[in-house]
């Protein structure tokens, strides 16, 4: 049994290194998504781009204006002589946010009267504005509490006014910098390996039966069980290869921390390839062209990246969606690497990830058999 | 170029796509799937963020103080807990994101210095979701501390002070901040360049792999010619794809329409022949097929939703990530599309990116074009 498994497997391994282009795809291309990915996959929001229109040219308007430089969120790129250029700035996309302060600003502060700022933002990209009127919230209300002081001090009687003060610490944990890479880099681990797995799977069943050697393979004495194995090994080699080269090259050049157990992520790669593999298997079942194998994946990858918790938290989805990423391997193995990579958690808390993943790839797998079984009769 | 011969190539290939009703379906009723999918389930808007309670001063203030974050949108109380251990816990397996901590002196101080701390303790794995927690509880906490100050000020018999400056906000285009709005319009572009990608970029290396490129090599039929006539009737499934993706946009997810329905027409024909054009050039490119769909796998899933700008913004990459994003073609597409439906752009508002397009299309269609050759080696 075991001779004709390792057989299976270095047909597989030669095949593999003489496609020129398939070997190619499995190095390079990895590398440089998770370079390129890695730096543009963020949400933060820094030197937003701002067009200023300062009716008022006071000393305190220009204040105002510095506080929102000084931040380093917002960055000036226009002053505006009349409401027309402010338009214009948002209208055409060259500014996220624009600042209007109308004349009289600094009368109305002095006398203690409301004196508006007006704010306008460009919400197309919603998490960005936001995350720009959060900014804009704090830098404003920083420079008006200071006015308060300042003017409750002089116009109360008695001893100096104190600023009654309640302030909130916030301790971000496991990603103290709030560095989107830390997030996203486990993730895009995860993300390309799932691609180049299910693919290369679902293409080593179909190329046979597509060039009809499967039938050749067939009338050996080889069992489907042994066929399998064989060519679902070498995968899981080239998985585990690739997974291991990608954390290693997003450690060092992100500097991307690693502060749990490498033996738990191991376990948890191990399990997310038998499942990635069994979904490759399962293409390949249903599909007879290379062509149709093709189109599947994309159709089967795509919702998979999209909606595993990649990119958007899984939290926001709507309940049905949610449900959905019960079935979804890469949601789990998302919550693996980022709890290992980052909150160092071992199997007392990942075991319920592990399980289900287990469970996916396995009943993948029988299903797999099943209908692997009878498409060959 | 006779249009026969263009005729006569593209009546083949539509009876090859007819005859192979599985991939027809398939590339029909995919974009139909994912537009649904994906457009529930992908949402940036950030609501019931769960939080736990570790109240140690348990009194009217701090029960304020939590009811305020319990009637937020923004956050849900999940759970409260009278130990640090229980906390860590909480946050180490996800069962909330935020744990509050109000210190046991915190009336105290407050009365004694007027200055007091909630701490607030974040898992940050998601920086994103971190970033938005801590601005909602930021402007939570100044509330009340403003609230606070107020209340001592009245104790001493002064009327209570405004916050001088007042805020006026206005958000354009997405007037909401709904994350759908900007989220679906990107969705569009992404299934349409897998679509295209997929529908295309087996083409020819089915003629090689099946042996029947000798049969098309010894046709008087040119370069060209074989191109258009590859291209037409799959340009035809394309735009019916696209007519389901951007009426599901416009009629199911009521993502607002402000531009013209002639100007999205023309930039989606315009993107559809990219796409097209890209999938055949990687198609006469790589003679394998796995070769060609790992690399047209690579080359168009991860980064239409990376480095489109479709949810990170470009303007936040690294400059050289920036300039790589010129050469994704969805990018284009992606700002198109915002642009027409949030925005009512017109062509002049669009010109560069959809002049980029047209560079686009003609350098892909002349690459593919040259590229193959009518040799047999």
């Amino acid at each position: 049994m075991l001779g004709r498994i390792l057989q299976i497997l270095i047909k597989e391994l030669l095949e593999l290194s003489r496609d020129r282009w398939g070997r190619f795809s499995l190095l390079a291309p990895p590398i440089i998504q998770l370079l390129l990915f890695g730096y543009a996959a963020t949400f933060e929001v820094n030197a937003v781009t701002t067009a200023v229109l300062d009716l008022d040219h006071s000393q305190e308007s220009r204040e105002l204006v510095s506080a929102f430089t000084g931040s380093g969120r917002f960055r000036i790129i226009r002053v505006a002589a009349d409401e027309a250029g402010i338009t214009d700035a948002i209208e055409r996309g060259d500014a996220a946010v624009a600042l209007v302060i109308h004349p009289g600003f600094a009368q109305r502060l002095r006398k203690g009267q409301k004196a508006p700022l007006q704010v306008l933002v460009d919400g197309t990209n919603s998490n960005t504005a936001l995350l720009a009127l959060g900014y804009v919230g704090q830098i404003v209300g920083t420079y008006s509490t200071a006015h308060m002081i300042d003017l409750a001090n002089r116009v109360l009687p008695g001893p100096r006014t104190q600023l009654v003060e309640v302030r909130l610490e916030e301790r971000p944990w496991f990603n103290p910098g709030l560095d989107s890479r830390w997030f996203f880099v486990p993730g895009i681990v995860g993300t390309v390996t799932l691609v180049s797995v299910v693919n290369l799977t679902a293409f080593a069943i179909v190329r046979e039966r597509e060039v009809g050697t499967l039938e050749q393979i067939m009338v050996t004495p080889i069992r489907p069980f042994e066929l399998l194995i064989g060519k679902t090994l070498p995968l899981y080699l080239i998985g585990i290869g690739q997974v291991f080269m990608l954390l290693v090259t997003g450690m060092i050049w992100f500097g991307v921390p690693f502060v749990g157990d490498p033996f738990v992520l191991f376990v948890g790669t191990s399990l997310f390839l038998l499942t990635s593999i069994s979904l490759g298997l399962l293409i390949s079942t249903v599909c007879t062209t290379q062509q149709q194998a093709f189109a599947s994946n994309f159709f089967v990858i795509n919702p998979i990246f999209m909606l595993s918790g990649f990119t958007t938290p899984i939290t926001t989805m709507p309940a049905a969606m949610q449900a959905l990423t019960y079935v979804n391997p890469l949601s789990y193995y998302l919550v693996i690497t980022r709890g290992t990579f980052l909150k160092g958690v071992g199997f007392g808390v990942l075991w319920p990830d592990m399980l289900a993943l287990a469970a996916l790839g396995l009943g993948l797998l029988g299903l797999t058999i099943l209908r692997f079984r009878k498409s060959l009769d | 170029m006779k249009l026969n011969r263009i005729r006569a190539i593209a009546v083949k290939e539509a009876l090859q796509i007819w005859r192979d009703p599985r991939s027809l379906m398939i590339a029909l009723a995919m974009p139909f799937m994912q537009m649904c999918l994906l457009g529930y389930g992908v949402s940036v808007d950030i609501k019931h963020i769960p939080v736990c309670v570790w109240d140690q001063q348990a009194n009217q203030d701090s029960q304020d103080l939590l009811k305020r974050f319990q009637s937020s949108q923004y956050f849900q109380v999940v759970g409260a807990f009278d130990n640090a251990r229980a906390v860590t816990a909480a946050i180490d397996d996800g069962r909330c994101r935020v744990a509050l901590v109000i210190p046991p002196d915190f009336s105290a101080r407050l009365g004694d210095s007027s200055r007091s701390a909630v701490q607030a303790l974040i898992d940050a794995t998601d920086d994103n979701t971190a970033n938005i927690a801590i601005g909602y509880a930021q402007a939570i906490v100044s509330a009340y501390s403003a609230d606070a100050w107020s209340e001592a000020l009245s104790r001493r018999g002064v009327p209570a002070l405004a916050q001088p400056v007042a805020l006026e906000s206005r958000v354009w285009f997405n007037e909401a901040l709904e994350s759908r709005n900007f989220i679906v319009p990107g969705i569009v572009a992404i299934v349409m360049a897998l679509v295209g990608a997929q529908l295309t970029s087996l083409t020819i290396s089915r003629e090689w792999e099946r042996g029947t490129m000798e049969l098309l090599v010894s046709t008087p039929v040119t370069p060209l010619e074989l191109m258009i006539g590859k291209l037409a009737p799959y340009f035809g499934v394309g735009m019916l794809d696209a007519f389901f993706c951007l009426g599901l946009a416009v009629f199911w997810f009521t993502v607002p329409f402000r531009g013209a329905l002639s100007t999205l027409l023309f930039a989606t024909a315009l993107f559809l022949v990219v796409v097209l054009g890209i999938g055949y050039l990687l198609s006469v490119l790589i003679r394998s097929q796995l070769g060609a769909s790992q690399i047209a796998l690579l080359v168009t899933l991860l980064p239409t939703t990376m480095l489109s700008g479709y949810a990170f913004p470009i303007d936040q990459m690294p400059g050289v990530i920036q300039a790589i994003t010129y050469l994704v073609h969805s990018r284009y597409y992606v700002t198109v599309l915002k642009a027409i439906f949030l925005k009512g752009a017109g062509v002049t508002e669009i010109a560069f990116p959809l002049a980029a397009m047209v560079v686009y299309a003609g350098l892909v269609t002349y690459l593919a074009a040259r590229a193959f050759r009518k040799t047999v080696d």
